[in-house]
């Protein structure tokens, strides 16, 4: 058997999603190969050399592969996916674009958002937002799937050394091209790899309420997250929205505060190892899912809090 | 310009959803079901671009029993202009539902497929990306917004790190995310027009697609349960918890 990894990566360095990926392939078994797919792209192809226990990095570097579009990269995986048992992707915005497609034009089913590996054939994946765990069998004979970072410990990126195969890009698509990006700009960790997340809800009010947030993530070295109420209300932008339509996280620690506790929100945190929760309302029901509940009034505790620490 | 938007009846998303007892499945009898959130929005989109003069004819299309009638309805009291309904007791799963879709285009020919980006119930955000392969046209999945420009259009894609746009050649399957509008309240004389909009049954047979599913589902377990801590009384006493007893901080 032989796995191939869709490596996400913005032509510098590969996404963190990426080494949870590896360690569900490594569950699976067999031969992992990661496909990098980009535009000056050799400095993650060499990032991504660095896991352990990587058989070979295959590098397709062209001008039309820079932004990742879904029409040119599932042509150029499904150029290869043939010579492999298993083709995965982690379950980011990318890996969701591009692997339905590859999996419709090598006519098999897909296997979404993995959360534990049963057998080579046999997957557990979350339905109704995390309140079901369905276990899944597949029959087709390349199984396409996209892995849960939560689900999976990541990898380490040191000490590996696989060797880089460049292979022939395909031609460009002509389907769609990139106008632009408008990329939050942090330096804060990334919310879906940050070992702590402080998250705000409707109860924060409004946008400039969230700085004391930022204020304790920054005590914290955490990032800052939001419940879709307070993406919906305009507080804050949609990226930082944790919850089932949004952002899956399983952090050490969660600070949940002004959150009143959805199954929509709670389906993307319920994962964290620590939650607190910080609410005026006794009764939200945030309360029932977490380790240390505060009922206080944000505005005073969130301060005292960072004080504190 | 024709404007397709597959519509899936769901479990409403207000629900608490149950096992059943047996582990195959999810109860569905008896619960109140609903119009998936994400497709509510896509047909919002696609009535917006016939306001708009760009859109000319809606018509929605729903895969299942015969009681995606109810939402088709509901599609037609948004304002679709017809329906079809691929009638099938099977449960179709997303490479099926693609290929179906694709044989809907075939006899519909339209310019755009506006859809949610998964449906609330199996979460797998497939079936756009996939109807697009099938028929190897331009995907915009994730939008936050849609701007049709002659015969291509600009979509605002929702992205793990924040927003990008790109420009799709049409024809063109999108797929809608939250933030693209917010759905309009369906009103009781819309409701009454829509009993008299046409509908159409068809079968998977009639269209000559297999939806023999792929997958098969060997159980459905609840997850694991998270209980309720402690709650505690002041800022020191959570400092002090976390960092002697959850050892967090």
């Amino acid at each position: 058997m032989a796995i191939l990894i869709i490596g996400e990566h913005d032509n510098a360095a590969i996404k963190p999603a990426v080494l949870n990926t590896v360690a569900a392939a490594q569950e699976i078994g067999g031969d992992i190969d990661i496909l990098i797919a980009g535009y000056q792209c050799a400095t993650a192809a060499q990032g991504a050399a660095g896991i352990p226990g990587i058989r070979k990095i295959l590098m397709a570097d062209a001008p039309h592969y820079a932004h990742a579009l879904a029409e040119n990269i599932s042509a150029l995986v499904v150029s290869i996916a043939k010579n492999y048992s298993h083709v995965l992707a982690p379950s980011t915005s990318f890996g969701k674009n591009v692997l339905p497609r590859v999996a419709a034009l090598l006519d098999v089913a897909q296997i979404s958002d993995i959360i534990k590996v049963e057998s080579t054939d046999t997957f557990v994946r979350p339905i109704y937002a995390g309140n079901a765990l369905a276990t899944v069998q597949a029959s087709d004979a390349i199984k396409v799937i996209t892995v849960r970072s939560t689900g999976f410990d990541p990898v380490p990126i040191a000490g590996g050394n696989a060797a880089i195969e460049s292979i022939a890009a395909q031609p460009d698509s002509g389907h769609s091209s990139m106008m632009g990006q408008e990329l939050t700009k942090s330096a804060r960790p990334e919310l879906t790899a940050a070992r702590a997340i402080v998250s705000g809800g409707r109860g924060m009010g409004n946008g400039e309420n969230f700085k004391i947030l930022e204020a304790l993530a920054d005590k914290l070295g955490a990032a800052v997250g939001a419940s879709r109420a307070a993406v919906d209300s305009g507080f804050v932008p949609n990226d930082y929205q944790v919850g089932q339509t949004g952002k899956i996280v399983a952090p050490e620690l969660y600070i949940a505060v002004g959150i009143s506790g959805a199954i929509q929100h709670l389906a993307g945190m319920k994962d964290s190892k620590v939650i607190v929760a910080i609410n005026k309302d006794a009764e939200a029901p945030i309360f029932q899912v977490a380790d240390y509940g505060l009922v206080a009034d944000l505005f005073q505790a969130v301060p005292e809090l960072t004080a504190q620490l | 310009m024709k404007v397709l938007v597959p519509v899936k009846r769901v479990v409403d998303y207000n629900v608490k959803v149950r096992i059943k007892p047996d582990g195959s499945g999810v109860e569905t009898a008896n619960v109140k079901m609903s119009m998936n959130p994400f497709d509510e929005i896509a047909m919002e989109e696609a009535m917006r671009l016939k306001e708009a003069g760009i859109a000319t004819e809606i018509v929605a299309v729903s895969i299942g029993g015969a009681q995606c009638q109810e939402t088709l309805r509901t599609a037609l009291a948004i304002g679709a202009d017809r329906a079809i309904l691929v009638e099938t007791s099977v449960e179709v799963q997303p490479l099926g539902v693609a290929k179906l879709l694709k044989a809907i285009v075939a006899k519909e020919s339209p310019i755009m497929v506006i859809m949610g980006k998964q449906a609330i119930d199996d979460d797998s955000n497939q079936t756009g990306q996939m109807l697009a392969a099938l028929l190897n046209w331009s995907q915009g999945t994730f939008a936050s917004k849609i701007r049709v420009k002659g015969a291509t259009a600009e979509v605002t894609r929702e992205v793990d790190g924040g927003l990008e746009t790109v420009l799709l050649k049409l024809p063109a399957v999108v797929t809608t995310d939250l933030r693209l509008n917010e759905p309009r309240y369906v009103t009781l004389p819309n409701i009454m027009k829509a009993k008299k909009k046409p509908m159409e049954t068809l079968t998977p047979e009639a269209v000559g697609v297999d939806v023999s599913p792929r997958l098969k589902v060997l159980k459905v377990q609840e997850p694991p349960k998270r209980t309720a801590g402690k709650v505690v009384k002041s800022v020191p006493e959570l400092v002090e918890k976390l960092r002697s007893e959850a050892k967090v901080i």
